[in-house]
């Protein structure tokens, strides 16, 4: 509902729509009406530019223009900001004034029933955006992957992802991006937005919906001498084509004694979205971690997504780059160098800390970060790793933290059974055991389907409060 | 399974029968030993023999030429064989062994050779066939006149995998020639039991894939087709799909007891349509070889087929320190 009735002969608001998901605001790229139009329903009113395209934008009612609240070309317009207010017939622009008064949030009523959720965020997969990037800059990584005083530039972790996929198909012809509408529509989340236009349909090809076959031949054009990045709308979809990743892709170099490499990557976003439900939330992190053969690179922030695309693109085996659609439209500082890579099987450490280890990867590292400085305001200090590589594990980071923390805190999305979380603290208690001073904790989604229903959702996913009340129990506070 | 055609006059040479024969009697006599070291415990798991679909790949092997590409399934020994992959390595390959193509790591179903464009070797039923696409995607991406073979079974032919390699293959025209060897048995399972469509080739012309019915037991047919098909596929008018029919002697693997046939059909299929003693026949009646000269064939086969055995039993297990390598490159 993007209208908002303002009352009984009054005028109507017209908000900012969301048009995806995960769509928190955009920009009000053009009006096509003026104030005083007259218009009908399924006219459009505007075109808005989301994280992912330009929509058109229909009035559902009939009226009158009264005012434009939000000039075109204004960026960062929230969802739910009224933009405009329609008349009805006999209405004049004297009543807009009570129309914006006397409205309420439409979200209003969707909240109240998330009050029973011990997290307080109104939405614990995507509010955390400012907290999280404040965290990263205060933290001082003792060694980052660029050298001291290399410039810096703000970018999207989307245009990160783009960037990389662009430099690394500029270096070498036997590199191209294969998948579902990556070509003309432009990549179904815009990261292989304008790949087409500058590499060509030989390079950047569009396939039908049949991830089996596709990836499949992906697999075969490895074999063959090229270099395939396969796009997966979203991984859960890989379930499709799960055979040819483990079976023909990670197996062939062994079952062929090293005459096979199979150089491609496998890529696209992995875990939950927002409100997509039970099939379209699931982190495949454990599931490609378990499989010799693979490497797995779940990144974070925009940084690590470029410059473990670039690596994973140049890697000679089969890599698994799960991505995340939340993270998409987040901006981080990425290093203006010629060509910046960042090895894969590296962990991070993202903030230096005393107190406890948190491990976490992904988006996961939101909630990590956000507790972090909350633990900080109460004298703790957690030393945060952020794991970016899940398979091969650099599990001699996490040992080398535990070792001075002595209390390990393991934060992902993914279910808690066999989660990457279990596999740490087997490591962990393997060849760390006395250093330990409290049993670990992994945190992970809740052990159900995820839910549809605004209020469950938040509850099945992990959360701040939960980091930092895991955190409270290993420290004994 | 197709009308056996009038043997007729074939315009072929008698140094090309020659060849295919002996290709075939390699073939034949290799898996026979295969079975008897399986027999003696040599060999272990799965191991699918190819007797009796021999006319297939030899005669596919005359139509292409170096840089085309295979790729198979778990019956694959006479795939190999016939690309001229060393007898030694697949042997010594079959008992785990240190000389095998795979350094012992893959077994029956897995061997590789790029020198040899043999691109395995695969398990799971279907799976090579968007895997062949692509090998056939790489080369018309490098803009070379490679053709890649695609061998699959009448039981692959239902898996769903295969219609998408083919909307894709001919989507993009690429240069595949998808072979259905169709030996009449999914495992236990006849076509008549697991196919509504008796004709497995047809159901390429819902994708506009043109091809074309076999008789897989005769190598110069076969030959003939192929030569066809990958005319079709260097001239960018690709895939093609061809069915050939034909028949394994053999049961499933060397577990199988092959109840779900009767010894009769075997046997017929054997006394009549073998693709071995065809060749031979073709030979002796069209004067291009005598019985000594056949005999002089058959001995050297055996003697190649005895050097792989025993280089198979004498080729050391893989050092227990290969347990960990390949794993990446």
């Amino acid at each position: 509902m993007y209208i908002r009735e303002g009352g009984y002969a009054m005028a109507t608001e017209i908000l900012m729509p969301a048009l995806s998901p995960t769509m928190e605001e955009g920009t009000l790229a053009k009006w096509l009406v003026k104030e005083g139009d007259t218009v009908s329903a399924g006219d459009i009113l505007a075109e808005i530019e989301t994280d992912k395209a330009t929509m058109e934008f229909e009035a559902v009612d009939e009226g009158t223009v009264g005012k434009l609240l939000v000039a075109e070309g204004t960026e960062g317009v929230k969802v739910n900001t009224p933009i405009a207010v329609l008349l009805e017939e006999g209405e004049s622009a004297d009543d807009i004034g009570k129309a914006a008064k006397k409205a309420q949030p439409e979200a209003a009523s969707a909240d109240a029933g998330a009050e029973a959720a011990p997290e307080p965020q109104a939405n614990g997969a995507s509010e955390a955006t400012a907290p999280a990037v404040a965290a990263i800059r205060a933290a001082e990584p003792p060694k980052p992957d660029w050298p001291e005083g290399t410039p810096m530039k703000s970018m999207t972790v989307r245009e990160a992802l783009r960037e990389a996929m662009a430099e690394e198909m500029r270096a070498d012809d036997t590199v191209f991006l294969m998948g579902e509408e990556v070509g003309e529509y432009q990549g179904a989340y815009k990261i292989s937005q304008g790949l087409l236009d500058e590499f060509g349909a030989r390079r950047v090809v569009d396939t039908p919906i049949t991830e089996a076959g596709f990836t499949g031949i992906g697999v075969g054009a490895a074999w063959g001498g090229l270099r395939p990045i396969v796009e997966f709308m979203t991984f859960n979809f890989s379930m499709q084509a799960i055979d040819h990743l483990i079976n023909s892709a990670a197996k062939t170099l062994y079952m062929s004694g090293g005459q096979m490499p199979c150089p491609i990557v496998f890529r696209g976003p992995n875990g939950a979205a927002a409100r997509v439900a039970a099939q379209h939330s699931q982190c495949y992190a454990a599931w490609y971690s378990h499989i010799p053969g693979l490497k797995v690179v779940m990144p974070y922030s925009a940084a690590d997504a470029k410059g473990l695309l670039k690596s994973a693109i140049r890697d000679p085996n089969p890599v698994v780059f799960l991505e995340n659609e939340i993270l998409y439209g987040r901006s981080f500082d990425v290093p203006q160098l010629e060509d910046f890579t960042v090895p894969i099987g590296k962990a991070r450490i993202a903030r230096t800390g005393t107190d406890v280890t948190l491990v976490s990867f992904g988006i996961g590292m939101t909630y990590a970060l956000e507790a972090a400085e909350k633990l900080a305001e109460n004298g703790i200090e957690a030393e945060v790793i952020d794991l970016r590589t899940i398979r091969p594990m650099d599990t001699e980071t996490i040992l080398n933290s535990v070792r001075k923390t002595n209390r390990l805190v393991t934060i992902e999305e993914g279910f808690p059974q066999s989660s990457v979380g279990n596999f740490i603290t087997s490591v962990v208690m393997e060849q760390a055991f006395d250093y330990l001073d409290a049993p670990v904790i992994n945190l992970c989604g809740k052990d159900v389907p995820m839910p549809y229903a605004a209020n469950l959702e938040k509850l099945a996913l992990v959360t701040t409060a939960e980091v930092i009340e895991a955190v409270k129990k290993v420290t004994y506070r | 399974m197709a009308a056996r055609k009038p043997a007729g006059k074939p315009n072929i040479s008698g140094d090309d029968l020659r060849k295919y024969y002996r290709e075939m009697l390699l073939i034949r006599r290799f898996e026979e030993k295969a079975g008897q070291l399986y027999g003696m415990g040599l060999i272990g798991g799965f191991c699918h023999l190819y007797i009796g679909q021999e006319a297939v790949v030899v005669g596919l092997a005359a139509a292409s030429k170096d840089g085309d590409k295979q790729i198979t399934s778990y019956r694959d020994h006479g795939h190999m064989l016939a690309t001229g992959m060393d007898p030694k390595g697949v042997m010594a390959e079959l008992t785990g062994r240190e000389g095998g193509y795979s350094k012992g790591k893959g077994g029956s179903m897995h061997m590789f050779s790029r020198e040899k464009h043999f691109y395995g070797g695969h398990g799971i039923v279907g799976a090579q066939v968007p895997l062949g696409a692509g090998l056939a995607f790489a080369d018309k991406y490098k803009g070379n006149d490679s053709v890649t073979f695609t061998y699959f079974g009448d039981g692959a032919a239902n898996q769903g995998q295969v219609y998408e390699a083919y909307n894709m293959a001919q989507l993009w025209n690429l240069p595949v020639v998808f072979v259905i060897e169709n030996n009449q048995y999914a495992m236990g399972t006849s076509t008549k039991r697991s196919s509504k469509s008796p004709n497995l080739w047809e159901r390429g012309a819902a994708y506009g894939i043109k091809g074309e019915m076999v008789d897989g037991m005769d190598v110069l047919a076969v030959k003939a087709a192929g030569e066809k098909a990958v005319a079709a596929c260097r001239a960018g008018d690709g895939p093609y799909i061809l069915e050939m029919m034909t028949y394994r002697y053999r049961g499933h693997s060397m577990s199988d007891p092959a109840k779900y046939r009767t010894r009769e059909e075997v046997q017929k299929m054997r006394e009549e349509r073998d693709p071995i003693d065809r060749v031979r026949e073709l030979l002796t009646t069209g004067g291009h070889a005598s019985d000594d000269d056949l005999k002089a064939i058959d001995k050297e086969i055996k003697a190649i087929v005895n050097e792989a055995a025993e280089f198979s039993k004498d080729s050391p297990e893989p050092d227990v320190s290969e347990l960990w390598t390949d794993v990446y490159t």
